[in-house]
């Protein structure tokens, strides 16, 4: 591939031509080029593709960490999955952890970076301060949170007890617990999504609002919807898709938290994946487990690939 | 007149809510600290106050401190993010130079598994990699949490279309002086990196200091368990008792990189936003 178009790159520009240097040169930076690529190369193969085939393959057997010998059993584990009720469970959380956390992590996002930027002053002192969650590590503050959630002596029922409403158990009760872990998910990711639409706001050229409120656009609300959200397009959709698939791979404060409980209400995939591969060293169950959760991260990624070609034509 | 009054009304408005919001997002941090401070009786009381009636928070540091070795756990996290960042700069550099400099047979195709590999959630390999380091005998070592790390096809990524932007002409010139591939990409290309290596400098640190699922799996040892592993265990530990010295703990994990941050924010938010521009 390489030497046939080095010689019709040098065909067609004689300037580079002359400035490309002897052919033993040219071949010496090729075994210079394989030597600089191999550590790179053999990692990548050990590390993750060699990996990446093997959970696949591995879905695909009844392998236990430790166990002599293992075989194949073709989808019998996928088969175990799909009658197993803790696996629909794990999927259906996750799905509800995804469906709140996205939304509210993005709407938040945007409406902040609006906010910051629709004024001058205080606009990094305030993005220093939403961003702060992101920076954080979140297993510390995960721990935090369940102390702000305690029932008795929380920051949050004491608040709601002073306004004069009903306290919860919030981590300890099964109807609320998993909306308590999205809105640490939703606090945690908001300054993320905040400083990626901020980067999108400054770039959109300063003209179309002046055009807009030469057509009439005079209000907010007109100026927001004729040009910020048709030009914020791409970075919405790439905010939406990223924040999905961080979602996804929701696992820190369940498992610091919760641990699934209490009465599986809080059981989401990878903790699943965590429990039956590291704990009960079921690594062919764990491994179809693995597969499901790749196959819905790897369809968010090729909707935003999709979705990104698509922008590139409008903007 | 009334033009002014509506534009005063308007950041008067934007102020209030961005401050409302600001008091949700600080107030974790605000009751770690107040509750870092407060001595036992004062944590156990259904009466909320933020300021304590009498400060104890260098009595629960000292007792976080005595109940869990904090030094040696955040010295295991500067040993282990340091590594990772370190020999991701010296598996990642050389190839991104070669994909983005030099012409060879199978640079696209490598370079093609590099951006997919870019796809790939970090939760998908746990299982097999997890089986390898337990067959090679590594499991529960620094190196089972370093060696996973050190390829970054990100890294690649990233500095391929970097390096993409420095002219020919420099290389050119660098090997007119005999400076060999190798050493054009530690004297040439390194130092006109700088400002991306640091990029993806924070963008790792950040990460591999914040990273709990990895180190959970593959530790064991009390003596290896780096700051997030050292925050859940301390908390499962107590089980519910010592909120001070735990809210103490925590601060005391998360304060180098926010302190780090508080001093380069720009930098920072350079560094973990990096994923934005994929």
């Amino acid at each position: 591939m390489s030497d046939g178009s080095m010689t019709i790159d040098a065909a067609i520009v004689p300037a580079a031509a002359a400035r490309q240097t002897l052919p033993a040169h040219g071949s010496r930076r090729a075994y210079a080029a394989y030597a600089l690529v191999t550590p790179a190369a053999a990692l990548m193969l050990v590390m993750l593709l060699g990996p990446l085939a093997g959970v696949i393959a591995l879905s695909f057997t009844d392998y236990q960490l430790g166990a002599p010998h293992f075989s194949w059993i073709g989808l019998a584990n996928y088969q175990d999955l799909f009658a197993d009720k803790v696996f629909w469970t794990a999927l259906r959380n996750t799905l509800t952890y995804v469906v709140v956390v996205v939304p509210g992590a993005v709407v938040a996002g945007l409406a902040i970076a609006l906010l910051i930027q629709s004024g001058t002053s205080l606009r990094s002192l305030y993005r220093t301060i939403y961003f702060l969650p992101v920076m954080a590590t979140l297993i510390a503050m995960a721990v935090v949170w369940e102390f702000m959630l305690h029932p008795q002596f929380g920051l949050v029922n004491g608040l709601l007890r002073g306004a004069g409403l009903p306290a919860f158990a919030w981590l300890q009760d099964r109807n609320t617990a998993l909306y308590a872990l999205c809105a640490i998910g939703i606090w945690q990711a908001v300054g993320f999504n905040m400083v990626l639409f901020l980067a999108g706001l400054v770039s959109i050229p300063k003209q179309l609002y002046e055009a807009a409120e030469i057509d009439g656009a005079s209000s907010g609300w007109a100026r927001f919807r004729l040009v910020t959200w048709p030009m914020l397009g791409p970075v919405t959709t790439f905010v939406v898709v990223i924040s999905g698939i961080r979602s996804f791979q929701v696992f820190d404060t369940v498992h610091v938290l919760t641990k699934g409980g209490p009465s599986k209400s809080t059981e989401v995939l990878i903790h699943t994946m965590y429990t039956e591969g590291f704990e009960f060293f079921r690594s062919g169950y764990a491994a179809a487990i693995t597969v499901v959760f790749l196959v819905f991260v790897l369809a968010l990624t090729l909707i935003k690939s999709r979705l990104a070609d698509r922008g590139v034509h409008y903007t | 007149m009334s033009r002014t009054h509506s534009v005063t009304l308007r950041a008067v408005l934007r102020h209030v809510l961005l401050i409302a919001g600001a008091a949700i997002m600080l107030a974790p941090f605000i009751w770690m600290i107040s509750t870092a401070s407060k001595p036992q009786t004062e944590v156990f009381s259904s009466e909320l106050h933020l300021i304590p009636y009498r400060f104890a928070l260098v009595e629960n540091l000292r007792e976080a401190f005595a109940k869990a070795n904090l030094l040696r756990f955040l010295l295991n996290g500067v040993i282990v993010t340091i590594s990772i960042f370190v020999l991701q700069v010296m598996v990642a550099l050389p190839a991104a130079y070669a994909l983005a400099k030099l012409r060879f047979v199978g640079r696209e195709t490598l370079f093609a598994l590099v951006l997919f590999g870019i796809l790939i959630p970090p939760q998908a390999t746990a299982i097999p990699v997890f089986l390898l380091l337990h067959k090679v005998g590594l499991l529960d070592s620094y190196a089972a949490l370093v060696l996973p790390f050190t390829i970054s096809v990100f890294g690649i990524f990233l500095m391929r279309q970097f390096f993409k932007t420095v002219p020919d002409d420099l290389v050119d010139a660098a090997r007119m002086d005999g400076i060999s591939e190798f050493g054009i990409v530690w004297r040439v290309m390194l130092p006109a990196a700088i400002p991306a290596v640091t990029a993806f400098g924070i963008f790792s640190v950040v990460a591999h200091w914040n990273d709990y699922f990895w180190p959970l799996i593959v530790l064991n040892s009390e003596q290896l368990r780096t700051p997030p592993l050292a925050v859940a265990h301390f908390r499962n530990n107590e089980a519910g008792t010592s909120y001070g010295p735990l809210m103490a703990a925590a601060m005391v994990i998360i304060a180098p990189l926010v302190i780090a941050f508080l001093f380069a924010q720009r930098r920072f938010i350079e560094g973990i936003t990096l994923t934005g521009i994929k």
